[in-house]
């Protein structure tokens, strides 16, 4: 399979092309080096999130006014949620390492539309280019929520056009990145590689570019039903004309649950990876896991309504999307079940992925049980809009594809760069960032269970005390994500070289050196055998 | 920087359908908008319908499908390699475009005359039910005319290249591809037009 | 490349397709003056969905292409449908 490598031919970091400097990069086609430019501005705008909910957390150490206001308060949580939703966790897995891996796992030498592929890129920022305009133009920044619900959206003084705007780019690039992977899955995989030969991370691309094509398009008109409100007062969602606030709420989850599994499903396919490589054991159950990525996709669509519980709802809604929610949560149990029979009887390597992966799965089911939770009507009465939900969400997102993420990046670290990183920091800053985690997000829970509102910056005086705990949690993860960024960045300079092969991986990227060459493969691979084949 | 291009034309159709894909759900989200509000206000609808003019609509109805006829048809004339009737056709596709532009224009014309527009005050002088009738039709079909320009640009374009051969009989999954976003142009007035005028 | 490449259609398909569709579409226009009650707009969204059929089959060549671009168009309409039918049991039931 593997043939013998050109040493002579430069990697995709040294290759000489038309452009040179910065140009070689922002002009670049090359799936890898826009994967790189995506991950320089998801990595950026994270880190600018991650500081507003430090900021956000300081504020909420103590009751009353400790840092800001009430409405600077609301800027904050508005600006958090869009930056990280649609900045860093939609884009996040599939622009990075589904750029730099997608090609090369499947055999191919770039994906199917290169030029639109820094097209997508080129969107991206714009979007957020258009959000950080909505901070300083205007009256002020927006202070909706990433939510923007009517119909205070389109009442309040806030700057909204030009975030709206940016959300509605930012979908549009998304649109385009979840079309180029299909084509490419589709028409370029190596000769022999069947379907059921992909590995799991492209599967999970595939899955996640139907949702980004299919359910984008629903808020790219919602938020431009939202600009038409704001500018010709047209009615759809006022109710002093008719409207309904209830509809854009119908509109904005239709698409908004489905992208919670654009977040999550790729970081389940890069979990995939790194439990078979580091089991060196091959998946458990593979045409499962297949099966279930696909229905976590096609269900996912339909269970938008358990964000609108206590909306007011007819109960026919409540109990159909009730229902729905509880059956989408079965196929990622079957995941949970196979990542860890894949451990069972495997020969375990203790690398660094192999901890975020196992971290991953604890806080990913923490997340998914106060899902279940949430999902049942009478409980959802009591605990929505409470802290409850902000727990569930972090510990499933954050938790889920944060923590793939940089599993992720531990795990192609060494393939994307040639380099390997300092191990030990790389396993401190862990272990900091998963118990700043669980200190952060774990008393959430049972402060929103006690009552605790989410979206205020102030609260009363018989939460404080979980505050205080969950506010130092912010300090010490920050640390840990400081002292990760950090050591992979050090790394990058002074880090050992890499194999080609790092960890006795059997998907196609550990065939060619580490960096890759610019057309990733000297001969197109032909397949024989399936993805995790350690016999 | 890029590698080797080689020709997919498959692939470039796949993406095309994929893209029309993306436009059938951005109008479906107001289909939605549409169910729901003609659900709850069914009398206001049926009479707001009585002041379009079913005269234009089905004269545009009849425009935009003449033109997909053209356009289909500029494809066969191409693959028999007579590029003179390729253009004359996209050329009759384009000028029937501008045609459906121009009565949309009067028509919208009228209608704003009449103080019946997105925010007019005399329109919400006249009830919540003909608001939502007249911010759905002028949404709509603006957003559907909106394509109808961008499907003229795509159009012109592709003309151009076959001008200059650069689609050629044997290498025109462009042309197609431009025939597949005005045909979905296309099909969406065909829901439309029931929908505003014929619902009396 | 494809066999379809091959595949040229001829002018009298378009323009009796195209006559049909004028048809049709002057058929819902008779068809809507008659007042049939809720029945009357169904029969106009029938004959669109009859109108629509022949633009994908013909004009956007799906009846001659891979069946998968066919399979694909329908679970596009399907979704939209489904979609519109659970927010109605919203609206439907309140």
């Amino acid at each position: 399979m593997s043939t013998p490598k050109d040493i002579e031919e430069p990697s995709f970091l040294d290759h000489k092309g038309k452009y040179k400097g910065i140009y070689s990069w922002i002009f670049s086609t090359d799936h890898k080096r826009i994967a790189l430019l995506y991950l320089f501005s998801i990595l950026s705008f994270f880190v600018i999130g991650a500081t507003l909910g430090l900021l956000m957390k300081f504020e909420l150490i103590a009751p009353g006014n400790t840092l800001m206001d009430a409405q600077a308060y609301n800027a904050f949580f508005t600006l958090h949620g869009i930056v990280m939703i649609f900045a860093v966790v939609i884009p996040g897995l599939p622009a990075v390492f589904g750029n730099f891996l997608l090609p090369i796992m499947i055999g191919a030498k770039d994906v199917a539309f290169p030029r639109l592929n820094l097209m997508s890129w080129y969107l991206y920022v714009a979007g957020v280019i258009l959000v950080v305009i909505s901070q300083f133009a205007g009256q002020g920044p927006p202070d909706t929520g990433w939510t923007f619900y009517a119909p205070y959206s389109f009442r309040t003084t806030g700057t909204m056009l030009p975030a709206v705007f940016g959300a509605f780019v930012l979908g549009f690039s998304s649109i385009l990145t979840g079309l180029n992977f299909l084509v490419t899955i589709h028409r370029m995989r190596a000769p022999g590689m069947t379907w059921l030969k992909m590995p799991l991370f492209p599967w999970t691309l595939y899955a996640t570019g139907w949702v980004q094509l299919l359910a984008t398009p629903i808020i790219g008109i919602t938020l431009l039903m939202i600009v038409a409100e704001r500018t010709l007062h047209i009615g759809f969602f006022d109710p002093t004309l008719g409207g309904d606030p209830l509809l854009y709420q119908h509109l904005f989850w239709t698409y908004s649950h489905p992208a919670v599994y654009i977040m999550i499903l790729p970081a389940m396919g890069a979990i995939s990876e790194i439990i078979t490589t580091f089991a060196h054991k091959t998946i458990f159950g593979y045409k499962f896991m297949v099966a279930s990525v696909l229905s976590i996709a096609f269900v996912g669509y339909f269970v938008w309504g358990h964000h609108m519980f206590t909306s007011g709802m007819s109960g026919t809604a409540l109990y159909t999307f009730s229902l729905l929610t509880f059956l989408v949560a079965i196929p990622s149990a079957i995941k949970v079940f196979n990542w860890i029979s894949t451990m069972h009887k495997g020969s375990i390597d203790l690398q660094t992925p192999f901890y975020w992966a196992m971290a991953f799965i604890f806080v990913f089911m923490v997340g998914g049980f106060s899902g279940l939770i949430l999902g049942s009507l009478a409980a959802n009465v009591h605990l929505h809009n409470t802290h409850f939900v902000v727990a569930h969400f972090h510990f499933i997102v954050f938790g889920g594809t944060g923590f793939a993420f940089f599993g992720a990046m531990h795990y192609w670290f060494p393939k994307i760069t040639g380099k390997m990183y300092d191990t030990r920091w790389a396993n401190i800053g862990l272990v900091l960032f998963f118990i700043g985690f669980i200190t952060l997000y774990g008393p959430m829970f049972y402060l929103g269970f006690k009552g605790m509102p989410r979206r205020y910056f102030d609260y009363d005086e018989v939460f404080h005390a979980g505050n205080i705990i969950s506010t130092m949690g912010s300090w010490v993860l920050y640390s840990g994500m400081a002292i990760i960024i950090i050591n992979l960045f050090a790394s990058l300079k002074s880090g050992v070289k890499a194999l080609a092969d790092q960890w006795g991986g059997k998907t196609l990227e550990w065939t060619i050196p580490s960096p890759p060459p610019v057309e990733n493969f000297t001969d197109i691979p032909v397949i024989t055998k399936g993805p995790y084949d350690y016999n | 920087m890029t590698t080797e291009i080689h020709r997919d034309d498959l692939a470039s159709k796949t993406g095309m359908w994929l893209f029309l894909f993306t436009e059938m759900l951005l109008f479906g989200g107001l289909f939605v908008v549409y169910s729901v509000y003609r659900y709850r206000n069914p009398i206001a609808f049926h009479l707001a319908a009585h002041e379009l003019s079913v005269a234009i609509g089905t004269i545009n109805t009849i425009i935009l499908l003449i033109s997909s006829s053209t356009i289909a048809m500029s494809i066969t004339a191409l693959q028999k390699q007579n590029k003179k009737l390729a253009l004359l056709l996209l050329g009759i596709t384009v000028f029937l475009g501008l045609a459906f532009l121009v009565n949309k224009y009067f028509e919208w014309g009228e209608h704003i005359k009449e103080h019946i527009y997105p925010g007019s005050p005399i329109l919400a002088l006249r009830g919540q039910g003909d608001v939502l009738f007249y911010g759905l039709y002028f949404f709509m079909t603006g957003l559907h005319a909106l394509h109808i320009i961008i499907g003229l640009i795509f159009i012109a374009v592709i003309a151009v290249k076959i001008y200059g051969d650069k689609i050629t009989f044997d290498n025109f999954v462009l042309l197609e591809n431009s025939g597949l976003y005005w045909h979905l142009v296309d099909l969406i007035w065909i829901f439309l037009f029931p929908l505003f005028y014929l619902i009396t | 490349m494809e066999n379809e490449k091959n595949h040229i259609i001829p002018y009298k398909t378009f323009l009796f397709v195209l006559a049909g569709l004028i048809c049709l579409t002057l058929t819902s226009v008779l068809v809507t003056q008659i007042s049939l009650g809720p029945l009357t707009v169904a029969i106009a969204l029938l004959i669109a969905a009859v109108k629509s059929s022949f633009v994908l089959r013909i004009f956007m060549h799906l009846k001659f292409d891979n069946k998968m671009f066919s399979i694909g168009v329908i679970a596009v309409i399907l979704l939209i449908s489904v979609v519109i039918i659970i927010t109605l049991l919203d609206y439907l039931y309140r």
